[in-house]
């Protein structure tokens, strides 16, 4: 069940949403279409379940050619960012929907429809209505009811986006230990690189209408393409010339050798504390420690430190980038 | 089937009704007895004196009048043209305000301005533009005066208005992603639009169709001129309480009215019913 896309380009008047874009999706794996928005990834799923026709290129979807078929044809289920519910439906009857179209058994549907009510967990609330059911539940529903016709691949639009912070975990989880049992081959879009590399299987990076980079969640963490793989993954500060992860920097204060620097700002969130630290050139870089370590260092505001990248750092290769403002 | 866990649910949404009979705080007891005061003076008992003044000539008066050969004959064509400019109200109106909300052309504004002309223009005003145009002196040579199709274009006209006005707002409130899920489902755009589109828009459509009647039904002044109000065959209820009236025959008028107010309510009531039922099975 696996998508292949080949030289996909879409505009949208002047806009080009996409922009030859060739992307290969494997069978069986949960994939994150990663990006920020307005980047193209959304049109890109769209193209793939058929509500957005592209302009060139094509999509193969199972082996089978897929660009010119309608949604209906396509045997794709798709969760949206803001449910999609059928409000006049009860829960029962919007899971049923699909079934209904292909006119299974009254039997058949209702056994389904239980089973399916019992994995997302709303087995009580079937004969409510969708406007009765909070955020999180209702996007379980959109799930059941896209699972509910076997498709070959499902394909969720930024599925948690309008939930809160709490739920979004929650579901988050969930959906990757209910994709481990079901196995269909998962797409889903998100702007949140914390979601995609804790849910993901493998990460494709699309920024301006174009992939930047596709790879597992430590490949692209570890060993990211460019500049803006590495800045959209995770916080990054500069130091001299080398763009680095703010924790995988080290501070000594006991001389040796290092960028020599003097700690101008301490800020602690939770268990993470944010150290600033003016360099002799007066460059400011962003190091994170926990709050032991600076307990173990005995440094504050004022304390003279040497900064230097921790051994074993995975250091990225970058293109030369010209222009360059430090990230925090 | 799973072995996943969450946290459980708690029912959202359990939202209860308030209760009945609980005392009203003075400010919405205040606003309770100034509407019903009002209510009562526009509505409840005018009506409540026609009905008395119908019932004066006793049970046998009532029927003698109502079943009387003239007054039958309006009351047949009355209601009768109303119901079936309803049905294509219904289905123009939804096509209408379908165009209005999901096509875009040039000149939508223009005909966003023109639909509410038949209801803004004085209906007087609008009888007079149907008997230049499909009068005796037809530019178009098309001459429908004095017909019972006379009856059954003016009724048109000035209920053009209310399933487009009623339906437009719906139809653009609705969420386009819940179409897109029905397709992705596997649902053709005729499956889409019956069973996930006009579930949606009945209440819409009933409201706009029991406005469309009701006008309808008390219609005079836009067919007054071009139907001729000849007995027996273009002569419509309200003409005919009219000059009940001006026969100083009041119990006669108010027998019509009162008939005229009980097909309303079962209309109204009707659409009513079958819109709830609609909705519910979806």
């Amino acid at each position: 069940m696996s998508i292949e896309i080949s030289h996909v380009g879409k505009r949208f008047a002047d806009f080009v949403a996409l922009d030859d874009v060739s992307l290969s999706i494997k069978a069986g794996r949960l994939t994150a279409l990663l990006g920020p928005s307005g980047g193209g990834k959304s049109t890109l799923l769209r193209i793939i379940a058929g509500l957005e026709r592209a302009d060139t290129g094509r999509v193969e979807i199972d082996g089978v050619d897929a660009t010119r078929l309608p949604p209906q044809q396509r045997n794709v289920g798709f969760v949206f960012q803001h449910y999609a519910a059928f409000k006049h439906l009860s829960v029962r009857r919007n899971v049923a929907f699909g079934l209904e179209i292909r006119k299974r058994s009254k039997e058949e549907i209702r056994r389904r429809v239980d089973e399916l009510l019992a994995l997302v967990h709303l087995g009580q609330f079937g004969d409510r209505l969708p406007t009765q059911l909070s955020g999180g539940q209702r996007q379980r529903m959109a799930l059941a009811r896209a699972l509910a016709v076997e498709p070959t691949v499902l394909l969720l639009d930024e599925p948690f986006g309008a939930l809160d912070a709490k739920v979004r975990k929650e579901l988050r989880d969930w959906l990757r230990r209910l994709h481990d049992e079901v196995h269909v081959t998962t797409v889903f879009v998100t702007h949140d690189q914390e979601e995609a590399l804790e849910v993901a299987d493998e990460i494709v990076v699309i920024n301006d209408g174009r992939v930047e980079q596709v790879g597992a969640p430590d490949d692209l963490y570890d060993r990211p393409a460019n500049e803006f793989v590495m800045r959209f993954l995770g916080p990054v500060t500069q130091l001299g010339d080398q763009l680095v992860r703010p924790h995988d920097l080290q501070l000594t204060t006991d001389g040796g050798d290092g960028v020599p620097g003097r700690i101008t700002r301490v800020t602690r969130i939770g268990f993470e504390i944010r150290v600033e630290v003016t360099t002799a050139d007066g460059q400011p870089v962003t190091v994170t420690l926990t709050r032991n370590e600076l307990l173990a260092l005995g440094i504050g505001i004022g304390t003279d430190v040497r900064l230097r990248i921790a051994p074993n750092t995975p250091t990225p290769t970058l293109p030369p980038t010209p222009t360059l403002a430090p990230a925090h | 089937m799973t072995s996943t866990t969450l946290v459980p649910d708690r029912p959202a949404g359990d939202r209860r009704p308030a209760r009945a009979g609980l005392p009203l705080t003075r400010v919405s007891g205040l606003g309770l007895g100034v509407a019903m005061v009002w209510f009562s003076l526009l509505v409840l008992i005018p009506l409540a004196a026609v009905v008395a003044t119908a019932a004066e000539g006793g049970w046998a008066g009532f029927w003698r009048t109502v079943t009387n050969e003239q007054t039958a004959a309006t009351l047949r064509l009355t209601v009768g043209t109303a119901l079936l400019v309803t049905l294509v109200n219904v289905v123009m109106g939804t096509l209408i305000a379908w165009v209005l909300v999901r096509d875009h052309f040039v000149g939508k504004r223009a005909l966003e301005v023109l639909i509410d002309v038949p209801f803004a223009l004085p209906t007087i005003v609008a009888g007079l533009v149907l008997l230049s145009l499909y009068g005796p002196d037809s530019p178009l040579g098309v001459n429908i005066a004095n017909t019972r199709i006379a009856v059954f274009l003016a009724f048109l006209f000035v209920t053009l208005p209310f399933v487009v006005r009623t339906v437009q707002p719906v139809l653009a409130e609705l969420d386009p992603e819940a179409e897109e899920a029905a397709a992705s489902l596997g649902a053709s755009r005729l499956v889409t639009f019956r069973r996930i589109i006009l579930p949606s828009l009945i209440p819409a459509i009933a409201a706009g169709a029991a406005l469309s009647f009701a006008r309808a039904v008390g219609e005079y002044g836009s067919l007054v001129l071009l139907s001729g109000n000849l007995p027996m065959r273009t002569e419509v209820a309200s003409v005919r309480i009219l000059s009940s009236v001006e026969n100083d025959n009041p119990d006669s008028a108010a027998a019509v009215a009162v008939v005229l107010l009980a097909v309303s309510l079962a209309v109204i009531v009707f659409l009513d019913v079958i819109q709830r039922r609609v909705v519910r099975r979806g």
